[in-house]
């Protein structure tokens, strides 16, 4: 059996008496795209706050690529990639210190740094900014050196937490093709949380949060067909309620 | 897939990559500072400010007596020297706390923790970090303070460096447990006013305890229990290339206990950002 990139079984979180999430069951495979949909407050970032073990899920287990991020974060955390919500890279400091950084900070030696670091902004065609400082960067250019960072040390899994929030239409797009190809290429599994329903296709995985419970999950097809939709969109409105049709546009 | 395709192999992570780790954490904290000059620039100027207006005004107002590790009279320069040395590391102990916290909002705090790293060490690597910045401080305000007569013997300068590395990791672990308590920026100006400016002034940096005796008995015993009037007083005589072996006791104890609850706050499982919703309010 292959391991999964990412295995969350029976996971529930409460902040004092408000319940967070509720029983989340969520598989990510090798190479497989799944979309994490819910409005704002769902519970996704709580999901990743867990999952990046911000702070500990005291139910449920979470895994990856086999490893319990709780009992052996060590291991789990290694083969883990982040792209944050909020910006998280250093506007004072250059493209490539910023990604060398990141590789100390998964014990990479200075040379070895560089030189995936360099090998990750190639991929993203911004080799030539290396040396520039961030903040001299458009959004969409930041937001993909953030993407280049979370794979400099090599993860089995990415996690995107809203990646293309304030980005215009040619920027997102170019964000969805370079992560569809860095599934295909490097077996990467992605878990992609966002409320914009047509970042999904067909052939995804998706699961539907909603109030901390997972009230869909399967292919976007699956999804579609089970609730007598036309469109991932309606069928989202169709699990969530009327009331939020205009957000998850 | 690519020549690129991940191996998924878990290393062990050994004691070169914990170099690593650390060296990275320092080398970005130095960076950061160099590239803001502005904050260079501020953390010389208010010692120095002291230096030559405050100290110059009341050197007549204010006799010292001569007093351990002194052995003759000194110039009040020359007495608030070691008070300054250690309000820079106060400074930049809360700052970094300041940057934590602006640190948490934005994210890069978060970068950070996930690294598969243990957290103590992670945040024991940002404190030194911000220890190596505040030693650099001190060293270019002491050169400077050379040329107001402020001159103690070459070799304490030397002697000076291992309490000032004890002295800004106690003041830095100070900053980060208040950093895990802290969630708005804005509070940063309540730091100033309930920790800095009462750590500052019920200590010895600007004057010695038998004085604040004689004005106060109360304020006196408040300063018996500040840690800093201990942290300043290591630096005093470090300076002068003595040892006072209950300051150094005081110094490591409170730097073991603030470190301790800082790591506790930061705890995945039990400290204070798990019980409250993570940094930002996770939703």
């Amino acid at each position: 059996m292959t391991t999964h990139a990412l295995s969350i079984t029976g996971v529930s979180h409460s902040f004092g008496a408000r319940k967070a999430l509720v029983d989340v069951n969520l598989d990510v495979a090798p190479g497989q795209f799944c979309a994490l949909l819910g409005l704002n407050g769902a519970g996704k970032t709580t999901l990743f706050s867990l999952i990046t073990r911000l702070y500990d899920n005291v139910s449920g287990t979470i895994e990856v690529l086999g490893h319990d991020v709780r009992r052996q974060p060590v291991k789990a955390l290694q083969h883990l990639g982040v792209v944050f919500q909020n910006r998280t890279v250093d506007s004072d400091l250059s493209v490539l210190q910023n990604l060398t950084y990141h590789a100390a900070l998964h014990g990479m030696s200075g040379a070895q740094g560089r030189e995936r670091s360099m090998s990750e902004l190639e991929r993203i065609g911004l080799a030539s900014r290396a040396h520039d400082k961030i903040r001299s960067l458009s959004g969409g250019q930041a937001r993909r050196v953030e993407i280049a960072r979370a794979l400099v040390h090599r993860p089995a899994l990415l996690l995107l937490d809203e990646p293309t929030i304030g980005l215009d239409v040619g920027s997102r797009q170019d964000i969805q093709d370079h992560v569809r190809s860095l599934m295909q290429e490097d077996g990467l599994g992605v878990l992609w949380a966002t409320h914009l329903m047509d970042e999904v296709q067909d052939a995804d995985q998706a699961v539907v949060l909603h109030h901390g419970k997972v009230l869909a999950s399967g292919t976007v097809r699956t999804v579609i067909e089970r609730q007598g939709a036309s469109s991932i969109k309606d069928a989202f409105t169709g699990l969530t309620g009327p009331t939020v049709t205009e957000d998850a546009a | 897939m690519s020549d690129r395709a991940s191996p998924n192999v878990t290393r062990t992570l050994g004691p070169v990559h914990y170099y690593r780790c650390m060296a990275g954490i320092v080398w970005r904290e130095a960076l950061r500072f160099v590239q803001q000059r502005g904050r260079f620039i501020a953390a010389l100027v208010r010692p120095l400010v002291w230096l030559f207006i405050f100290a110059a005004g009341f050197r007549s107002v204010l006799g010292v007596s001569i007093i351990p590790p002194y052995s003759t009279y000194v110039l009040y320069e020359v007495y608030i020297t070691p008070g300054l040395i250690g309000m820079i590391q106060l400074f930049n102990g809360m700052q970094s706390s300041l940057s934590m916290v602006y640190d948490r909002e934005v994210g890069t705090m978060r970068s950070l923790l996930v690294s598969p790293f243990p957290r103590w060490f992670l945040l024991t690597s940002k404190l030194a970090g911000g220890v190596a910045v505040s030693i650099l401080q001190v060293y270019v305000f002491l050169l400077i303070a050379w040329f107001w007569e402020v001159q103690p013997p070459i070799a304490g300068y030397f002697a000076l460096l291992p309490a000032l590395v004890l002295s800004g990791l106690m003041l830095g672990s100070l900053g980060l447990m208040l950093s895990s308590v802290i969630r708005q920026l804005e509070n940063f100006a309540g730091v100033m006013n309930f920790v800095i400016f009462p750590m500052f002034f019920l200590s010895s940096a600007l004057y010695p305890l038998w004085r604040m005796k004689e004005a106060s008995p109360l304020l006196y015993q408040i300063c018996q229990f500040n840690p800093f009037t201990y942290a300043v007083e290591l630096i005093r005589f470090a300076l002068y290339m003595k040892v006072d072996w209950f300051s150094l006791a005081v110094v490591a104890v409170c730097t073991l206990v603030f470190l301790s609850l800082a790591v506790f706050a930061y705890n995945p499982s039990k400290g204070l950002i798990a019980r409250r919703g993570g940094p930002g309010g996770a939703s």
